[in-house]
């Protein structure tokens, strides 16, 4: 069954390791020597500029891409080891935003979550339609959605539609491929909130790859900032932000950077107040 | 009825044990049964439930959980299940916060004869709209093509060329294969008929009329409308979903410059090339067949043919090449632009582009012959 936890896995244990990960095309190295842990319920940002190999990261621990070299360890086992359904029994415990969606364009919003539900979870059609109704609403999409083809759908609407699938087998790791880029400045900081609500909740690990600075102060516990072709660092936010490196220096104390901050700084202090 | 997570005691009811998507089934299975919904959810027990004993929650246990004391008892979940971690607190608060508003939507049903006529009509509508559509697209193609003459700065010579090679050059092969089989076929069913009246002579006739007049371009025509039209329609409809097509436009390009006329142009002098290669490559069948099976030299072949066949039979056939290549050309893209977002929209226009314009060649070509016949051609 989906939820059953395999003995080797200690609850303590991290649940994505990643070591001397090297990924090339052609020439091009992407990632040399890349070492990254995720821990069990933590909500990790990974950023860095445009080209420094977020989303081929991403792709490689999923494995939809193979490493030139290195190891990537996925709930205690490796993935490219194992046979098919093995591998089929691991997949389906993660739940992937991709960055355009990918929503299946054939499908309805309310069939394309269900699809999961039904493959996987083995529901019957009517239960399978009626959880990925409360799924879509639950990512703030209008129950008239439903029904819709992603062709007629906003951005926005796709990447809510594209979160709802990720969520519908209630996943341990979810990895988010720049879930806010395109979502309004409100739908995004909801996004944010359902974000942490959701794990808090349900426990799983989140692999978050974004530009989205108020998303950092907002929902990760970690940030890890990608640079130079590995990972740079790994820390809480307020660290990372003091790392005395320039780009780092760039993208945490440039104007965006510093408004992020400070709307984060008076968020919680107003929160301590009503408290 | 005792189960594994529920248990009934009349009025007051525990849940208990793992409520998760793994065991959505068993779970609904057992409310209903303990009779604490029916089978239509959606309408609250008003038994005493308690939660503490629920060992684990996901979205699906806690979607029935909602459904089975409501809405508003959810959202109050703070108020009388203070023992429940805060973690699920906030969890059936929010999945209750989400099943607020009612969310099924059925889409509006009719009776079935109206339906029927409904598809009836839609049918016509499209055909109608679709014959349209394609007369104002060769206007607009033609149009294009008039503005263009005069300007050769506008001649996308490259692009020309590039799907010359892939719809012409790249199409020889498989047109001379395809054409030869079909004249050795024809030469043997010649052969055969022809015995009897002791004139298997006229087998070069058959054959050299069959291919100079109809099939050589038939068959070139029919081979390229399925291999060319449906690539035209897949690239410029994959073209169309990524909104590259809409790029052109706003950077004040024009499309039908760009995209249409360098394929228009390059099927017209791809299919008459392919036309006659077909020709000669059904000939050579032919005469394979009859040298082989009838002890018809090539040379009484050769002969023959200058006899027998003049050259009109062979622009006759060679006339309708360019006919042929413009409709299959203009149906490809025009197919193409019609592509909306999805991947099976793709699929439903590049099947619709192969066989309108397989309907359209051999329309023409039968109008065609009975035009050339009336004339005495």
């Amino acid at each position: 069954m989906i939820d059953s936890d395999k003995p080797t896995e200690q609850n303590n244990q991290p649940v994505i390791k990643v070591r001397g990960l090297v990924n090339r095309f052609g020439t091009h190295v992407v990632h040399e020597n890349l070492d990254l842990t995720l821990e069990r319920g933590e909500i990790l940002g990974v950023v860095g500029g445009s080209g420094t190999g977020k989303s081929v990261l991403l792709r490689s621990i999923v494995g939809l891409k193979r490493p030139n070299d290195g190891t990537v360890e996925v709930l205690g086992t490796t993935l490219n080891e194992l046979d098919d359904a093995q591998r089929s029994q691991i997949e389906r415990r993660f739940g992937v935003l991709f960055q355009r969606g990918a929503l299946f364009s054939s499908l309805n919003l309310q069939e394309n979550i269900a699809l999961p539900l039904i493959e996987h979870a083995r529901l019957p059609r009517e239960d399978a339609e009626h959880l990925a109704r409360v799924k879509l609403s639950l990512v703030g999409l209008p129950p008239q959605a439903a029904l819709q083809f992603p062709e007629s759908l906003s951005g926005g609407m796709i990447k809510r539609a594209a979160l709802a699938r990720a969520l519908a087998l209630d996943p341990d790791i979810l990895f988010l491929d720049e879930p806010t880029a395109g979502l309004d400045p409100i739908g995004a900081a909801a996004f944010d909130q359902l974000l942490v609500t959701l794990r808090d909740a349900l426990g799983f690990s989140v692999f978050l790859v974004t530009h989205d600075l108020d998303t950092l102060y907002a929902a990760c516990d970690r940030v890890a900032v990608l640079s130079q072709k590995r990972v740079l660092v790994v820390d809480t936010i307020d660290k990372v932000a003091d790392t005395d490196d320039e780009w780092v220096q760039d993208y945490f104390h440039g104007p965006r950077g510093r408004a992020a901050q400070r709307a984060h700084t008076a968020s919680s202090t107003n929160a301590y107040t009503q408290e | 009825m005792p189960s594994e997570w529920i248990a009934r005691h009349d009025q007051t009811v525990a849940l208990k044990g793992e409520w998760t998507l793994a065991n959505y089934r068993h779970i609904k299975t057992a409310l209903i049964n303990t009779e604490l919904i029916n089978t239509e959810l959606g309408k609250p027990t008003d038994a005493t439930v308690s939660l503490e004993a629920i060992t684990r929650l996901d979205t699906a246990g806690a979607i029935l959980v909602v459904e089975l004391i409501g809405v508003e008892k959810a959202q109050a979940v703070a108020d009388w299940a203070a023992e429940l971690p805060r973690e699920q607190q906030a969890l059936l608060i929010r999945i209750a916060e989400a099943m607020e508003a009612p969310l099924d939507v059925d889409p509006p049903t009719y009776s079935r004869i109206s339906q029927a006529l409904a598809s009836v009509g839609q049918q016509m509508v499209g055909l109608w709209s679709q014959q349209r559509q394609l007369l104002a697209f060769i206007g607009l193609v033609m149009a294009t093509l008039f503005q263009l003459v005069l300007r050769p700065r506008h001649w996308r010579l490259t692009a020309t060329v590039a799907h010359i090679q892939q719809s012409g050059l790249n199409a020889v092969p498989i047109v001379a294969l395809l054409t030869f089989m079909v004249g050795a076929v024809v030469a043997f069913l010649g052969a055969t008929v022809l015995q009897d009246f002791g004139a298997t002579i006229y087998t070069i006739d058959l054959v050299a009329f069959s291919f100079l007049r109809e099939f050589g371009v038939l068959l070139a025509a029919i081979l390229l409308a399925g291999r060319t039209a449906s690539a035209f329609t897949a690239q410029i409809g994959a073209m169309k979903s990524n909104e590259e097509i809409d790029a052109l436009q706003a950077q004040g390009l024009d499309p039908i410059e760009l995209l249409v006329l360098p394929r228009v142009m390059a099927m017209l002098i791809s299919l008459p090339m392919l036309a006659f290669v077909g020709m000669l490559s059904g000939l050579a069948g032919g005469a394979m067949v009859t040298s082989l099976s009838l002890d018809i030299s090539l040379t009484q072949f050769m002969a023959t043919l200058q006899k027998d066949v003049s050259v009109t039979h062979f622009l006759v056939g060679l006339s309708k090449a360019p006919v042929f290549a413009f409709v299959i050309a203009v149906i490809g893209c025009l197919e193409g632009f019609k592509v909306s977002g999805s991947a099976q929209s793709v699929g439903e226009h590049t099947t619709s582009s192969v066989v309108q314009s397989i309907f359209m060649v051999i329309l023409i070509d039968a109008v065609a012959a009975l035009f050339f016949m009336e004339m005495g051609w």
